[in-house]
């Protein structure tokens, strides 16, 4: 056999790169010491010694007994004696003597001409190494253990082999590498199947394949795999085996693992007991990330302030549960009252992450493809190698499945344009039950929750496909009984064909809706919050491609059919749309032709939609309400509960304004805007100079508005106002970043329950409105006390300090006068200082003058 | 509050002086390089001190109003006769003079030297003599300091005399503070008053010395006690500060600074910040804000009866406020009731 020459080959090397970090393992020096031995810290070897159960040989018989007795490796046994059955006079190493070397890589082996052996260790390199003894440093050895590059990553090792006599090994051989060779390349050269003295096959066999990826793939495909009906095939590589099968690596015995005693976790949902029902907010400004009670005009109430507790950004989950922090290492969820470490997501140099809506998954991107190490601690194995997003379970902290990122060029195509990250890559339908990513132009994956398997094994082709969104609630159709989720999408005009949005039913696939469009250019879709409605925003151009104008058709998906209302009444181009959440209304922003050369930011205007009121519970045609002409607004900010709407100019370099709108004012309507169901009302504008961003706290109290550093440098800090524009308070605040409030999760009240509350809201009112009062009674005698305190303490302090002057004084011999008076007199007399004079000025003023005759 | 503004140079006003009249004028402008006295009544100017090679960034005037001491950029000290505008004393030093101040009872005068050219910041002291008394042999001054402090780690950036003279205060480019005997001028104390490497920008004590006020880069302005150097008041600003003050009469301090001078052309002007403020000494409550300068402040100076104050910016404005009568009326209702007591 030819493995001879190959193993002596492996053998120089592995020899050449013999850790000393192994040889000075303790754990041995430790057994060695008992079994009084003295030999040398060096793993085994197998020049010419073959045919004696090398690990035995230095120490002896007894040892060879307890080796043997022992069982602690059904490989390594047989693998001895497989060995010693082998001819004695053999020239130089076997396959299998490799193998057995690597197995049985605990046994220490003395040699002599291997330096430095423990023979040539002077006495002082003995005694420290007694001396370290006594340390037990394994655990840490076995966990910073470095791997180093062996050569050995080619071999596999194959177990769960049919036992053949010897006339059928040949056949076996072939019919096993027929197997293997699906995976990567090797030959009955590379294999080698030990048989004992019975002439007998011992069930396992070892190859080499031509490179380390694909004895990797041989056993990524081939473990477990079944060879015919009786044998399954087990492919381990080499190198696991030794790591595992080492002695002491593995118990032989069953220990029922530690569990640890129950204890008490933090409550997650903590915050929402708050006797005031405040909310929470994180802000990150500097390198310190704060937590915060929303304490209205008053400065907030820090809960926990961490230097460094992030290093890109932080996020809430979307229902408040956890606070994210990134770091080059992953992603770290916190949380409880004391906000400590809850999961830890170990994705290195992550950028972005997202949470499903249920806060149950977690997708994670990083640009830089993850590379695991062999033998990496942590959850993250092979799978992961290369990709660059990963969809974790929350609740395990696994990663369920990864995913190289699709290749996005930018729009012109060309290489040097900056790489655009489709983001979110996965998006979620509203019951987590799916997940889906688009290859722009080609497919749409959508994969199956919790298993993340691809929904009926395949993608799902739609040529062209530009952009989809899933129903952000589970819809209900009418006439639809059966459980389904929808996604919308869109493909661009291509040859002949029209552009085209359609509604398809989940898991079915079956276009429920679709509706053809001409000369667009690009299509926007906006799912209302409950998804009653679709609106698509159509930007089309007219034929020449010269001017532009946009479209809205809104897909009306709770009504039967799905009819789609056209709004084309918009002259311009719309920049800006939002749905009223849980409403029917919506405002959008529109921007005409910005006249070339014209200073300042482009005009736009601001239009109002609501439905026409109807009979009966349906919801009528929508229409304008009113168009605000002559804004600078670019951003709508809808109240989580509706009615109220934030329309506001942000990363503007010249305005700042926010405008508060009421949609349902409870006071007199224009005649003109009788039948909507709308009433529009301007309740305040402000301006936040250098605002970017705007914030509606999740309960539609208080609007935070904030200009953040990430944007621009100039008067950093947030502002909070209510619902209706009033400014509560200003806080600037240096290098300032981000501010997120806390998100809650949905009620647990009823319908009825929420409406009862709603109607009793004026006597809630009263009570509320009292405990205020007293807060603020309260907290005018804690500023007057402290007041008196401070003034007390500083009075004091100057009438001691002015006693000591006076003692110093005394002592130095100097009047006890002031010290004006005892400046050297050799000046000059200065001019007699004239006393502060009054000047009194009297202006007689005739206010009125009456005249009266006595007659 | 209707400010006098004295224009014409870019400076500031450094001292009032003790007898209540006087606004001695820093100038910068390398051409001028002359010293102007001013009656801070009227603003009428009293006179031109002419004689500085370079740029002044210090004066002080003696307690008797005898002589004007001028720290300068041409690294010399000059002493000058109030009355005449007569040069009386030129020390030379290695480096720029940053500060100069007399003692509280004039006879000697202190002199923090720049760190530059691998020379040390220094804090020299002079015996100061008066002549005859009649304004007479004012050049007989001695050439060799009295006492020489070595700042080896960080340089004193300002400094200045407790109550009786008895210790040298001084405010490092670190935002430590010291205080060193004045007889001796071994380091007695030093505290990290204000954040580390933040440098102290200005120094100022109250009428009795028995405690001063700093300000500093870090935004925020201190009043520690001269004996211990306990911080016993912190006011926080939202800007860097180069300068307070101390109001007599009131317990008022006024705050001033802005945007580094570097930085101003590159950040709005909005965000200058160029107001000078007014903080209770006591609660520590930011009271008022005066607008004016479209330059960072560089010192403000309280007139010492507490009738007036005067800024000076980096626009090249000096404005002397006077003060109106709300300003003296204004009290904390827990003030008022100590008075009634």
């Amino acid at each position: 056999m030819s493995f001879g020459g190959l193993g002596a080959l492996r053998s120089d090397r592995w020899m050449s790169k013999q850790p000393s970090l192994a040889s000075r393992d303790p754990s041995r020096q430790g057994r060695q010491s008992r079994s009084g031995k003295a030999s040398a810290r060096r793993r085994v070897t197998w020049h010419s010694m073959s045919g004696r159960c090398l690990p035995c040989l230095p120490r002896g018989f007894g040892c060879m007994t307890k080796h043997h007795t022992q069982k602690r490796d059904a490989i390594n046994l047989a693998l001895s004696k497989a060995s010693r059955d082998r001819d004695e006079d053999r020239p130089s190493a076997s396959f299998a003597d490799l193998a057995l070397a690597r197995v049985s890589i605990a046994h220490p082996v003395s040699l002599p001409t291997m330096a430095p052996s423990f023979d040539n260790l002077s006495e002082q390199d003995l005694h420290e190494l007694e001396e370290e003894e006594e340390i037990d440093f394994s655990d840490l050895k076995a966990q910073y253990e470095v791997r180093l590059e062996e050569g050995l990553d080619t071999f596999v090792v194959l177990d769960g082999l049919p036992i053949v006599p010897e006339e059928s090994r040949e056949k076996l051989i072939k019919y096993v590498l027929k197997k293997l060779n699906t995976v990567g390349r090797t030959s009955a050269d590379a294999f080698f199947m030990p048989m004992n003295e019975k002439g007998m096959s011992e069930g396992f066999a070892f190859v080499e394949f031509e490179t380390p990826e694909q004895a990797m793939a041989a056993v990524k495909h081939l473990h477990g795999t079944p060879l015919d009906k009786k044998h399954t095939l087990l492919v381990n590589k080499l190198t696991d085996i030794d790591r595992y099968g080492r002695e002491g690596r593995i118990d032989e015995e069953y220990k029922p693992p530690h569990i640890e005693p129950f204890k008490e976790k933090e409550h997650l949902r903590w915050w929402l007991g708050d006797p005031n029902a405040r909310d929470q907010f994180v802000i990150f400004r500097g390198d310190k990330v704060g937590v915060f009670w929303n304490m209205k005009k008053d400065p907030p109430e820090n809960i926990v302030d961490r230097p460094h507790w992030t290093q890109l950004f932080v996020q809430w989950s979307p229902q408040g549960t956890y606070l994210a922090s990134t770091h080059p290492q992953g992603v770290q969820l916190w949380g409880g009252p004391t906000f400590s470490k809850q999961k830890q997501f170990p994705h290195p140099f992550v950028q972005l992450i997202e949470f499903s809506p249920g806060e149950k998954y977690l997708t994670t991107w990083s640009a830089r493809p993850i590379q695991v190490e062999e033998g990496q601690q942590g959850p993250l194995t092979y799978e992961e190698d290369g990709k660059n997003i990963i969809i974790w379970d929350i609740e395990s902290g696994k990663p369920l499945r990864s995913f190289v990122a699709h290749e996005l060029s930018g729009p012109d195509g060309d290489a040097g344009h900056k790489k655009k990250v489709q983001w979110p890559a996965f998006k979620w339908s509203a019951d987590e039950k799916y997940v889906a990513r688009m290859l722009p132009q080609q497919s749409i994956s959508i994969y199956e929750l919790p298993r993340m398997n691809l929904l009926d094994k395949t993608s799902v082709k739609i040529e062209g496909v530009m952009d989809f969104e899933w129903a952000p609630a589970t819809p209900s159709r009418e006439g639809v009984k059966h459980y389904e989720q929808l996604l919308c999408f869109w493909t661009p005009e291509m040859g002949n064909n029209p552009a085209k949005v359609a509604l398809m039913s989940i898991p079915s696939k079956e276009i429920v809706r679709t509706r053809n469009l001409f000369n667009v250019s690009d299509v926007k879709l906006h799912w209302q919050s409950q998804a009653a409605y679709v609106c698509v925003k159509v930007d089309r151009h007219s034929k020449s491609k010269k001017s532009m104008a946009t479209n809205l058709e809104i897909f009306r998906v709770k009504e039967k059919g799905v009819p789609v209302e056209v709004v084309d009444s918009l002259k311009d181009t719309v920049i800006n749309f939002a749905w009223e959440p849980n409403g029917d209304r919506f405002v959008l922003i529109t921007t005409g032709d910005a006249p070339t050369g014209a200073a300042g930011p482009p005009k736009t205007a601001v239009s109002f939609f609501a439905p026409e009121k109807v009979k009966g519970s349906g919801v009528g045609n929508f229409r304008l309400v009113r168009t605000i002409e002559k804004k600078t607004s670019n951003a709508i900010y809808w109240s989580p509960k509706g009615r109220f709407v934030v329309v506001a100019t942000v990363h503007s370099q010249s305005n700042f304004d926010l405008d508060f709108w009421d949609l349902d004012f409870e006071g007199e309507k224009p005649e003109s805007e009788k039948e909507l169901a709308a009433n529009l009302q301007l309740m305040k504008s402000i301006e936040h100079y250098g605002v970017t961003d705007v914030e509606w706290d999740p309960t539609g109290r208080y609007v935070v508005s904030s200009a953040s550093v990430w944007t621009h440098s100039m008067e950093n800090g947030w502002n909070i106002h209510t619902f209706a524009g009033q400014t509560l308070a200003e806080h600037p605040t240096d290098k300032f970043k981000q501010f997120l409030w806390r998100p809650r999760p949905p009620t647990l009240l009823s319908k009825e329950e929420q409406k009862q509350i709603r109607k009793n809201l004026r006597e809630y009112s009263k009570e509320f409105e009292e405990e205020d009062k007293y807060a603020v009674d309260i907290a005018n005698t804690a500023v007057v006390e402290k007041r008196k305190r401070v003034l007390n303490e500083w009075l004091a302090w100057v009438r001691r300090e002015k006693e000591l002057l006076a003692e110093e004084k005394k002592a130095l011999g100097l009047p006890e006068e002031d010290v004006a008076v005892d400046v050297i007199k050799t000046a000059p007399k200065a001019e007699a200082e004239a006393p502060d004079t009054v000047v009194e000025e009297i202006v007689e003023e005739i206010i009125e003058e009456t005249e009266e005759i006595v007659g | 509050m209707r400010p006098i503004l004295l224009q014409g140079h870019v400076g500031f006003p450094r001292e009032f002086d003790r007898d209540r009249n006087v606004v001695a004028n820093r100038i910068s402008l390398p051409k001028d390089k002359v010293l102007c006295v001013w009656f801070s009544a009227n603003g009428e100017r009293l006179g031109t001190y002419h004689g500085h090679q370079g740029a002044l960034w210090t004066v002080d005037v003696s307690p008797n109003s005898v002589l004007v001491a001028t720290g300068s950029a041409d690294n010399t000290v000059r002493l000058w006769n109030v009355k005449t505008g007569e040069c009386v004393k030129v020390w030379d030093f290695p480096t720029a003079v940053k500060r100069v101040e007399f003692s509280p009872d004039g006879s000697r005068l202190l002199a923090v030297t720049e760190k530059r050219m691998g020379y040390l910041g220094t804090i020299v002291v002079y015996d100061i003599r008066y002549g005859d008394g009649e304004g007479n042999n004012l050049d007989d001054q001695t050439d060799e300091p009295s006492l020489k402090i070595t700042c080896h780690e960080s340089k004193a950036t300002v400094a200045g005399w407790s109550y009786l003279g008895k210790y040298i205060i001084a405010g490092h480019e670190d935002g430590s503070v010291s205080q060193y005997d004045a007889k001796t001028g071994e380091q007695l104390q030093n505290v990290q008053a204000h954040e580390f490497d933040y440098q102290i920008n200005d120094i100022q004590f109250s009428a009795d010395r028995t405690y001063f006020i700093t300000a500093s880069r870090d935004k925020t302005a201190k009043i520690l006690s001269s004996r211990n150097l306990a911080v016993l008041k912190t006011y926080t600003a939202d800007t860097p500060l180069n300068t307070a003050a101390i109001t007599a009469k009131k317990d008022y301090v006024i705050l001033g600074g802005g945007q580094a001078a570097m930085e101003v052309t590159t950040t709005s002007a909005r965000q200058g910040k160029f107001e000078a403020r007014f903080y209770h000494k006591i609660f520590e409550d930011e009271i008022g804000r005066v607008k004016g300068h479209f330059g960072p402040l560089n010192t403000i100076a309280v007139h010492p009866a507490g009738t007036a104050y005067a800024s000076g910016g980096e626009d090249g404005y000096v404005r002397v406020h006077h003060f109106d009568k709300p300003y003296f009326d204004f009290m904390y209702e827990v003030e008022r009731e100590q008075l009634k007591r």
